[in-house]
């Protein structure tokens, strides 16, 4: 886990991969505890969201408690105790970035995260989804690493490009990162806020999309093909990368080119139950795990006391 | 009465001059929401959004987040129906001071069931932080902005464009929250709102005249509902209480009238005079205003029902004590 004693420096590479494997622990672990949870989000966005943290954001320390305050009231003019999330992902400033993370129901992966890079204490995470709580299993702006309310999919990306605009307008040079999943794509809106950022140019705005090709009701290809993807987002101007979503060093890589006027898109080519082969007998459907029997849930827990021995090697 | 035309157009380019922080988004009707002059103006503050309501709302919520103020500028019926969940979650909940400017609310345009808002005021009045202005006429064009910035959080406007009257004393601006009353009066009380206010001023004059009195009250904020001289009019007449909006008879003015009379306590008659749960269709507004019940002589009938009497009020009547020689002249609005 993240606490073990380091022998050597590591490379980046390292770190981003001993990052992304603990959250697929992190996440399994509290999938066994609470017999549930969106488990093959962590397993396809693991690297993707341990390379956002560790190598490709600019953003400040954490200005947030490190055990997340229980909710304490929806924004209103009434109420100047709303909390945001934002906190954790650092202080605004010009030169730093930004993080808008969009599919809220990957929030447990989120919190993972904050756990991972140091945002947030591992308690915080006792209090995912007990009432009351900022810790909430579909993340809203109050939730720990969130800034907007994302759960209605494609309004992230829109408010990512209305924030994008702002800054460009005030001369800042920090960005703004867009996490999105794949099934947003066939949200109307998403065309839209992409017309929008390539027809201003809006190049401050990097978009890594999680394709694991699953959504609610099984694979997208069943549901609703959206492929060609890149050809797609080409037409509508965006710079398109095509990655192995699970290879840290090609995740990065587009990150670390100059703009060029386009808004950046990676396509991260992901496997729903990477380093969890266990649950592809669940197939076609993966969007949320609940164990149907104490079995089931055994064999798990032999899978995660395994993963765990091999972290530790 | 003075006819004035692009009062809005000339007052937002005259009252954003100062203020760099007002940027305007547009969909792709930019003359026929008065947003030209501020176009021509500002162009580095003018955000053409094209055909993308949804993004459009979502986009001005991430940019008020940032400390800019978003006027969005559309026809009203493309604000709230297009982009709901958009206002919802991406300005409503977040309470980010967006300001929604709707034009051609109700049965303003020709253009049918698809260009009309009809029920806006009952969906955006159902929304947490919304405040909601409805505009009746070029004083309170002139003066609104001011009460619209001063918004801690989103407002939703029906706004008025073209050729507009004027009806109340330059003076006398719009004020957040507080009824203006034109006549007083103690056999009906009447609550109008938008359009419908210079018809009910017609109606007024001669109802006076037949010795009925009317306790008119013009309604320019329907959210928040709380100004205690509506609690007061309302419980203070011998027939009843009348509404009369440019709006579906559901959820808008009417039922709020209602909803604060039931609360206090007050047991009169009320009857809402606005598009009685029924679709419109293309055109004219005069047309459309006698087909539906929102012109003076629809209001003279209802004042008639309520207080149990003929008054032999005709159109003639009406379109004789009509407040202005120039209006006659105004054009069916385009679209």
């Amino acid at each position: 886990m993240s606490n073990q004693t380091q022998v050597k420096m590591e490379s980046w590479q390292e770190t981003a991969q001993r990052t992304a494997q603990n959250i697929r622990l992190r996440v399994l672990d509290h999938v066994l505890k609470n017999n549930g949870g969106y488990m093959s989000q962590a397993c396809s966005s693991a690297e993707l969201l341990s390379v956002l943290y560790t190598r490709v954001m600019n953003l400040g320390p954490s200005i947030s408690p490190m055990i997340p305050p229980p909710f304490s009231g929806v924004p209103s003019k009434d109420n100047p105790n709303s909390f945001t999330g934002a906190g954790y992902n650092g202080a605004k400033a010009p030169h730093l970035d930004r993080f808008i993370f969009s599919p809220a129901h990957y929030a447990l992966v989120l919190y993972s995260i904050l756990i991972e890079t140091g945002r947030m204490s591992p308690e915080g995470l006792e209090q995912f989804n007990q009432d009351g709580s900022t810790v909430e299993m579909i993340g809203a702006e109050h939730s720990p690493g969130c800034e907007v309310t994302s759960g209605s999919l494609a309004q992230a990306l829109s408010q990512a490009a209305g924030i994008a605009l702002a800054r460009r307008l005030r001369g800042e040079t920090g960005w703004v990162w867009v996490l999105l999943s794949d099934g947003e794509l066939q949200e109307g809106q998403t065309w839209e806020t992409l017309a929008t950022l390539s027809a201003y140019r809006l190049d401050n705005v990097g978009i890594y999309v999680d394709v694991n090709g699953q959504q609610c009701d099984g694979t997208m290809q069943e549901v609703m093909n959206m492929e060609p993807l890149a050809s797609k987002l080409e037409a509508f101007g965006a710079r398109v990368f095509e990655v192995d979503g699970h290879d840290v060093e090609a995740l990065a890589a587009p990150a670390a080119l100059a703009p060029d006027g386009r808004p950046l898109v990676v396509l991260a080519r992901t496997d729903a139950c990477r380093g969890l082969d266990v649950m592809r007998a669940r197939a076609p459907k993966f969007h949320y795990l609940r164990f149907t029997s104490e079995e089931e849930r055994q064999s798990y827990q032999k899978v995660y006391q395994q993963m765990c021995a091999n972290t530790e090697e | 009465m003075e006819i004035l035309t692009k009062v809005y157009a000339k007052t937002l380019a005259d009252w954003s001059a100062d203020k760099p922080e007002v940027v305007v988004f547009s969909a792709d009707l930019t003359s026929s929401v008065e947003a030209d002059i501020f176009k021509a103006k500002y162009p580095e503050r003018f955000f053409s959004m094209g055909l993308t309501e949804q993004n459009m709302h979502s986009m001005a919520g991430g940019m008020a987040r940032e400390g800019f103020f978003p006027y969005i500028h559309t026809f009203a019926v493309f604000i709230y129906r297009r982009a709901y969940d958009q206002i919802c979650d991406s300005i409503a909940y977040p309470n980010m001071p967006v300001r929604m400017i709707g034009f051609l609310p109700g049965i303003l345009t020709p253009g049918g069931i698809t260009h009309q808002a009809i029920e806006d005021v009952a969906i955006m009045r159902a929304l947490p932080n919304m405040t909601i202005f409805d505009i009746g006429d070029v004083t309170e064009i002139e003066t609104c902005l001011d009460v619209i910035q001063a918004v801690q959080g989103p407002v939703y406007v029906r706004m008025l464009r073209g050729e507009v009257p004027r009806l109340f004393d330059k003076n006398e601006p719009f004020k957040f929250n507080t009824a203006r009353h034109l006549t007083h009066g103690d056999d009906i009380t009447l609550f109008s709102s938008g359009i419908c206010t210079e018809e009910a001023m017609r109606a007024t004059a001669i109802l006076h005249e037949r010795g009925v009195s009317i306790n008119h009250l013009h309604i320019s904020t329907l959210k928040p509902f709380t100004d205690p001289a509506v609690v007061e009019a309302a419980a203070q007449n011998k027939h009843g209480v009348i509404t009369f909006e440019n709006h579906s008879i559901i959820g808008g003015l009417g039922s709020s009238v209602a909803e604060v009379m039931a609360e206090n306590g007050i047991g009169r008659k009320l009857v809402r005079l606005g598009l009685p749960d029924v679709f419109a269709h293309g055109a004219s507004r005069p047309h459309l205003m006698k087909e539906y019940g929102l012109d003076a002589l629809a209001l003279t009938r209802a004042v008639e029902k309520l207080i149990g009497k003929d008054l032999n009020i005709t159109e003639s009547d009406l379109s004789a004590v009509r407040l202005q020689e120039t209006h006659s002249a105004a054009k069916a609005e385009a679209l």
